[in-house]
C-alpha cells in the first residue's frame, strides 16, 4: 500500500521541487505499525505522561493521546523544516547554515531538560542532514525523561531520490493513516547500522522493517 | 401603570457580540462581561472568563488569553485557557501553551504547543480510567502533569 504511494509520487516528481504537493488521487491509508503499538504498550496505564508528537496538530492525534489522560505538545515539524530551510535554495544544502539550523532547532526542540515520557518523531529525522540530525538527537536526548521512548519512521530504499511526505494521523494503537502532503529528498539514507550510530547515546534500539519498506524504530532513552 | 418597556441595560439583550473591528488595534488589557469578537490587533491580554471570545479571520493576538470558550478564525501568539471549549478552525493559527476541556481542531489549522485536557471539578462516581476515543470526536478527558515546555 505504501509502496504503491511511494512508486505514484516518485513517478510524478520528475522536476526536483523540495517538497511537491500530493496528486488529487492520493487518499490517507490506513496501515498497522508495530512500533506504534510498542510505543503505546510500553506506556499504557502510565497516568500524568507528556508526549511529544511532531505530526502537526490534528484531532486524531489530540484526540487519542489526550484521551488517554496524556498531555501533548504539538507540532508540525516538516512545517517548521520547511520554513527554516525551504526558499529559493538547496533544502538539503541550506541545512549546513548555522544560523537556519539554529532556528529549526529551537523552533522544534528547544525545551527543559527531561520534558517528555515520549516522543513521536515520524518520518522527520531522515529529511535532517548530518550534522543537523545528530544535533536534533542529542537534543532528543536531553529532553526526554531516562526509560522513556520515542518512535521514528526511515524509508528503508537505499536509491530512492524522493520520499513521500505523510501527515501521520493515529487511528488506535496499533494502527495511523497517512495523509499524502507531498515528498522530497531524504537527506541520508538510514540503515540498521547507522541507526545504532544514530541513536548510539540511547540505551536501546529496536526495528521494525515493513513490506511497505518503511523502518520504523523504537529507541529507548 | 405604563406600557412602555424599561430600557434593557444587559447588553446580550438587544444586540449580538461586541466587536472590535478589523482596523482597531490594541495594546493593553481587555476585560469583558459579554461575548466578544476580535477581527483587529491586539498586544496585551484577553479575559472573558463566562464567555466567548472569537477571533475572526483578520484577528491577530499577540495575547494570552482567558474566555469560557474560544473560537479561533485568525492568529493567536500567547497561551490559552478555555474553560469549556476551544475551536481552532481552518487556516487558523494558535502558537501558544492550550489548557481547556474540549478542544476541536480543524485540519488545516496550525497549532504549535501543548494541550492540557482540564478535568471537571465534579468528580462523579463512575468515572473509569479515560480510553481511547474516535479519532473525529472532541476530547474530555483527564489532565496531563503541568510541564514547562514553552509554547514559542
Amino acid at each position: 500500500m505504501l509502496k504503491d504511494l511511494w512508486r505514484a509520487e516518485t513517478l510524478a516528481s520528475a522536476l526536483p521541487a523540495q517538497l511537491k504537493k500530493p496528486g488529487p488521487a492520493l487518499q490517507p491509508q490506513i496501515r498497522s505499525s508495530h512500533g506504534l503499538e510498542q510505543f503505546f504498550s510500553s506506556i499504557q496505564g502510565q497516568e500524568n505522561l507528556s508526549l511529544l508528537d511532531f505530526s502537526g496538530a490534528s484531532q486524531a492525534n489530540i484526540s487519542f493521546i489526550t484521551s488517554l489522560g496524556y498531555r501533548i505538545y504539538s507540532n508540525d515539524a516538516l512545517r517548521t523544516m520547511e520554513e527554516a530551510f525551504g526558499g529559493s535554495g538547496d533544502f538539503v544544502a541550506q541545512q549546513s547554515d548555522p544560523e537556519r539550523a539554529a532556528q529549526f532547532l529551537r523552533e522544534t526542540l528547544d525545551f527543559p531538560d527531561q520534558s517528555f515520557d515520549g516522543a513521536l518523531l515520524w518520518d522527520t529525522l531522515q529529511f535532517l542532514e548530518p550534522p543537523l540530525v545528530d544535533d536534533a538527537v542529542e537534543r532528543l536526548h536531553r529532553i526526554l525523561r531516562p526509560q522513556s521512548l520515542l518512535l521514528a519512521f526511515f524509508h528503508a530504499e537505499e536509491k530512492a531520490q524522493q520520499a513521500p511526505l505523510f501527515t501521520y494521523r493515529i487511528v488506535d494503537s496499533k494502527s495511523m493513516s497517512l495523509a499524502p502532503r507531498g515528498q522530497s529528498r531524504p537527506a541520508k539514507y538510514f540503515n540498521n547500522r547507522s541507526l545504532e550510530k544514530l541513536f548510539q547515546k540511547f540505551s536501546s534500539v529496536k526495528f521494525f522493517l515493513t513490506r511497505d519498506h518503511l523502518r520504523e524504530v523504537i529507541v529507548r532513552r | 401603570m405604563s406600557s412602555t418597556p424599561a430600557p434593557s441595560l444587559h447588553p446580550s439583550d438587544s444586540r449580538g457580540p461586541a466587536i472590535i473591528g478589523k482596523s482597531v488595534m490594541i495594546k493593553g488589557q481587555i476585560f469583558s462581561r459579554e461575548d466578544l469578537t476580535i477581527d483587529g490587533e491586539i498586544d496585551g491580554s484577553v479575559e472573558l472568563h463566562e464567555h466567548r471570545l472569537t477571533v475572526g479571520p483578520n484577528g491577530k493576538l499577540q495575547a494570552g488569553v482567558k474566555a469560557r470558550e474560544v473560537v479561533v478564525l485568525g492568529t493567536i501568539h500567547g497561551n490559552v485557557e478555555a474553560s469549556d471549549k476551544i475551536d481552532i478552525r481552518k487556516d487558523a493559527r494558535l502558537v501558544g501553551d492550550i489548557k481547556t476541556a474540549r478542544i476541536v481542531i480543524e485540519d488545516g489549522a496550525y497549532f504549535k504547543g501543548s494541550i492540557d485536557i482540564a478535568r471537571p471539578e465534579t468528580g462523579k462516581a463512575g468515572g473509569t480510567a479515560p480510553k481511547p476515543v474516535a479519532a473525529t470526536a472532541a476530547v474530555n478527558a483527564a489532565a496531563g502533569t503541568p510541564v514547562t515546555a514553552s509554547g514559542d
